[in-house]
C-alpha cells in the first residue's frame, strides 16, 4: 500500500485492501501510538497521561461526560491545541512515519444560512492552490465529483454549504476527509442534530470506510447506541484521563461507566442481552 | 497621468468631469472601494464587521500620536497603531477570557476616547473633523499611487493566500487538519485590514469605512451561489455605488463618502429584494 495510491481510492469500491500485519500493535496492522499526551490550557490541566493505541481497520469510540476532555483530545490530535507527549504513526511494516496524516469531521462548520460558500469552493479551497474566487479547476472539480459520488452526493457539488440538510453537510465533510485517504480519520461528534434518516446513513459509510481502508478511525460520540453497534473499541474518558479501553462489551460492564451513564441497557448490553446485541 | 486624465475626458464628457479634483477623486474611488470590498468579502465571512468598525474608530488615536510625534502626515503612525490594535485584539481573543464583542469594545473605545483627548487638548479637535467623514474630493496623484500600490500588494495576496484563508473561516479545526497553520492566517487577515483600513481612511472617513466593507460584501451574499459570484457582486456593487455616490454627491453637494454608502445601502435593500421575490 504506497501512499500514492490512496487519493483516488473510491469509498464505496470493489475489493478490500489487504490488510498487512505488523509486529507491535497488537493486532497487527498498522496503527497510531499515543503516548502520554497531555493537554495543559490557561493553567487549568484539561488532559493528562493518555495513551492509546489506536489500530487500522478499526473505530474507536471515546465516550465520557461532557467536558471531560473528549473534543480537546481530538483536537491535540488534529494539532490544535498544544499537548505534551508524543503521537506517531506506524505503519503495516512497523517503520515510524512523521505525523499521521488526519482527516477531520466537525460537529458543524461555522457557517450562516446565507454564506456563498458552495461544496466545490470548499473542496477546492482545502486540494488546490488556485484561489477559489478567480477561477475554477476541472480536475479539482473531477476530483470533488468522485469524493462525493462515494457519499452518494455528486449532486451537491454546485450547491451552497448554507443551503444543505445537517446530514448532507457531514456527508460532505466526510467526503473531504477522505481526500486524500488519511492514517487517522477523527470524527467530533459528527451527527449531533442530525434526523435519524441522515444518521444511519452516516453510520454505514463510517462502517463502510472501515472495511474499505486501512486506517484508524476515532469518534467522539454521545450516542451510546451507535457506540455500542459500530465501534470496535471504546476509550472511557473521565477524569482528565482514560479510565477503561477495550471491547464495547468490557467497557460497557465497567462499573465506572455504567454509573456514570447510568443506564440499564448499558447492564444489558454487557450481560449479552441487549437490543443490538445481534447485529454485532 | 496626463494620458490616463484625456482617456477619462473622453470616455466622460461631462461638465463636470473637467475638473482636476473630480478625476482624481474618480480614479481614488474605482482604486478605494473595489480593495474594500475585496477584504470586505471575507469580514464578513469571519463576522469580523464589529472588528473593522473598531479599526476605523482607532485611526483617531493614530492621528493623534502623529500630532504628537510631529509627523506631517499622520499615515505612518496611523497604520502603526491600527496593525497594532488588531494584533491586540485577537491578542485577548486567542487567551479566550472574553467574548470576541467585548474584547473589541474595549479597545475601540479606549481607542477613540484617547484620540478625542489628544486631538482636542489646546480645543482644536475641529481640524481633525475631516477624517470623521473622509474626503475624496481632496485626493492626490501622489496618494493615487500608493492606493494603487495597496491595491497590488493586497490583489496579489488575495490570489496567494485565499483558499487558506477561506478554509480557516469556515472551520480552524478543520484548517488545521490540512496543515494549515490558522494562527499565521488570522493575524495576516487582521493585519491587511488594519492597514487596508488606516490607509483609506483619509478618504473614506472614520464614521463609514467598516460600512463600505460591510455592504458590498453583505449585498452579495443576497445573490451570489460561489465564492467567486459572491466577489463578482461584491465588487460590482462596490464600483457601481462608488462612481455613482461620488457623481451624486459632486450634483447634490455632499460628503462623497456617505452618499457612496447610501448608494450601496440601496444595492443591499435591492438584493434583498430581489432574493426574497425569487425564494
Amino acid at each position: 500500500m504506497k501512499k500514492a495510491n490512496r487519493t483516488n481510492l473510491k469509498i464505496l469500491g470493489p475489493g478490500r485492501q489487504p490488510k498487512v500485519r505488523c509486529a507491535t500493535c497488537g493486532t497487527g496492522l498498522c496503527c497510531t501510538k499515543v503516548q502520554d499526551l497531555d493537554v495543559v490550557l490557561g493553567g487549568t490541566t484539561i488532559l493528562e497521561n493518555v495513551n492509546l493505541h489506536i489500530h487500522c481497520g478499526e473505530l474507536t469510540a471515546i465516550i465520557g461526560a461532557n467536558g471531560a476532555g473528549k473534543s480537546t483530545l481530538l483536537k491535540a490530535l488534529v494539532g490544535e491545541v498544544q499537548h505534551g507527549g508524543s503521537i506517531s504513526y506506524l505503519d503495516e511494516k512497523d517503520l515510524h512515519t512523521n505525523k499521521p496524516l488526519m482527516g477531520y469531521v466537525p460537529q458543524k462548520l461555522e457557517i450562516d444560512g446565507t454564506s456563498p460558500t458552495s461544496v466545490y469552493d470548499l473542496f477546492a479551497a482545502a486540494l488546490s492552490n488556485r484561489p477559489v474566487w478567480l477561477s475554477h479547476s476541472p480536475k479539482v472539480r473531477e476530483e470533488a465529483r468522485k469524493g462525493l459520488a462515494g457519499v452518494r452526493g455528486e449532486h451537491l457539488l454546485d450547491r451552497r454549504l448554507g443551503a444543505l440538510s445537517g446530514g448532507e453537510v457531514q456527508r460532505v465533510l466526510l467526503a473531504l476527509a477522505l481526500q486524500p485517504v488519511p492514517d487517522l480519520l477523527l470524527l467530533d461528534e459528527p451527527v449531533s442534530g442530525i434526523d435519524q434518516e441522515g444518521l444511519k446513513m452516516f453510520y454505514a459509510m463510517v462502517s463502510a470506510i472501515r472495511e474499505e481502508y486501512d486506517l484508524s478511525i476515532i469518534l467522539v460520540s454521545h450516542d451510546l447506541d451507535m457506540v455500542a453497534r459500530y465501534a470496535d473499541r471504546v476509550v472511557f474518558l473521565e477524569n482528565r484521563t482514560v479510565q477503561a479501553v477495550g471491547p464495547p462489551q468490557e467497557v460497557f460492564g465497567n462499573p465506572a461507566v455504567v454509573e456514570r451513564f447510568g443506564m440499564g441497557w448499558v447492564r444489558d448490553f454487557a450481560a449479552g442481552g441487549g437490543p443490538d446485541a445481534d447485529a454485532l | 497621468m496626463r494620458t490616463l486624465y484625456e482617456v477619462m475626458e473622453f470616455l466622460l464628457p461631462f461638465s463636470f468631469m473637467s475638473s482636476m479634483f473630480m478625476k482624481n477623486a474618480l480614479l481614488g474611488v474605482l482604486l478605494v472601494s473595489p480593495l474594500l470590498a475585496l477584504l470586505g468579502t471575507m469580514t464578513v465571512n469571519n463576522r469580523m464587521s464589529f472588528f473593522a468598525d473598531a479599526l476605523g474608530h482607532s485611526a483617531l488615536t493614530g492621528i493623534a500620536l502623529g500630532v504628537l510625534l510631529g509627523l506631517g502626515n499622520p499615515l505612518v503612525s496611523m497604520v502603526v497603531f491600527s496593525v497594532f490594535l488588531a494584533v491586540a485584539v485577537l491578542l485577548v481573543k486567542r487567551a479566550g477570557t472574553a467574548s470576541t464583542d467585548t474584547i473589541i469594545g474595549v479597545f475601540s473605545s479606549s481607542a477613540v476616547a484617547l484620540g478625542v483627548v489628544i486631538l482636542s487638548r489646546s480645543g482644536g479637535f475641529n481640524k481633525y473633523a475631516v477624517y470623521l467623514i473622509g474626503d475624496l474630493l481632496s485626493i492626490r496623484p501622489a496618494d493615487l499611487l500608493m492606493l494603487l500600490v495597496v491595491v497590488a500588494v493586497v490583489a496579489g495576496l488575495w490570489v496567494l493566500v485565499f483558499n487558506r484563508l477561506l478554509l480557516v473561516s469556515l472551520h480552524p479545526s478543520l484548517a488545521r487538519s490540512r496543515g494549515v497553520d490558522v494562527k499565521f492566517y488570522e493575524y495576516l487577515f487582521g493585519i491587511l485590514l488594519a492597514v487596508v483600513v488606516a490607509v483609506s481612511i483619509q478618504w473614506v472617513g472614520i464614521l463609514i469605512i467598516s460600512s463600505l466593507l460591510v455592504l458590498p460584501a453583505a449585498a452579495a451574499r443576497n445573490v451570489a451561489g460561489n465564492m467567486r459570484q459572491y466577489h463578482l457582486w461584491a465588487m460590482g456593487i462596490a464600483l457601481f455605488s462608488g462612481v455613482a455616490g461620488l457623481f451624486l454627491s459632486y450634483f447634490l453637494g455632499t460628503a462623497s463618502g456617505a452618499t457612496i454608502v447610501l448608494v450601496a445601502a440601496a444595492c443591499y435593500f435591492a438584493t434583498f429584494g430581489a432574493n426574497r421575490i425569487r425564494r
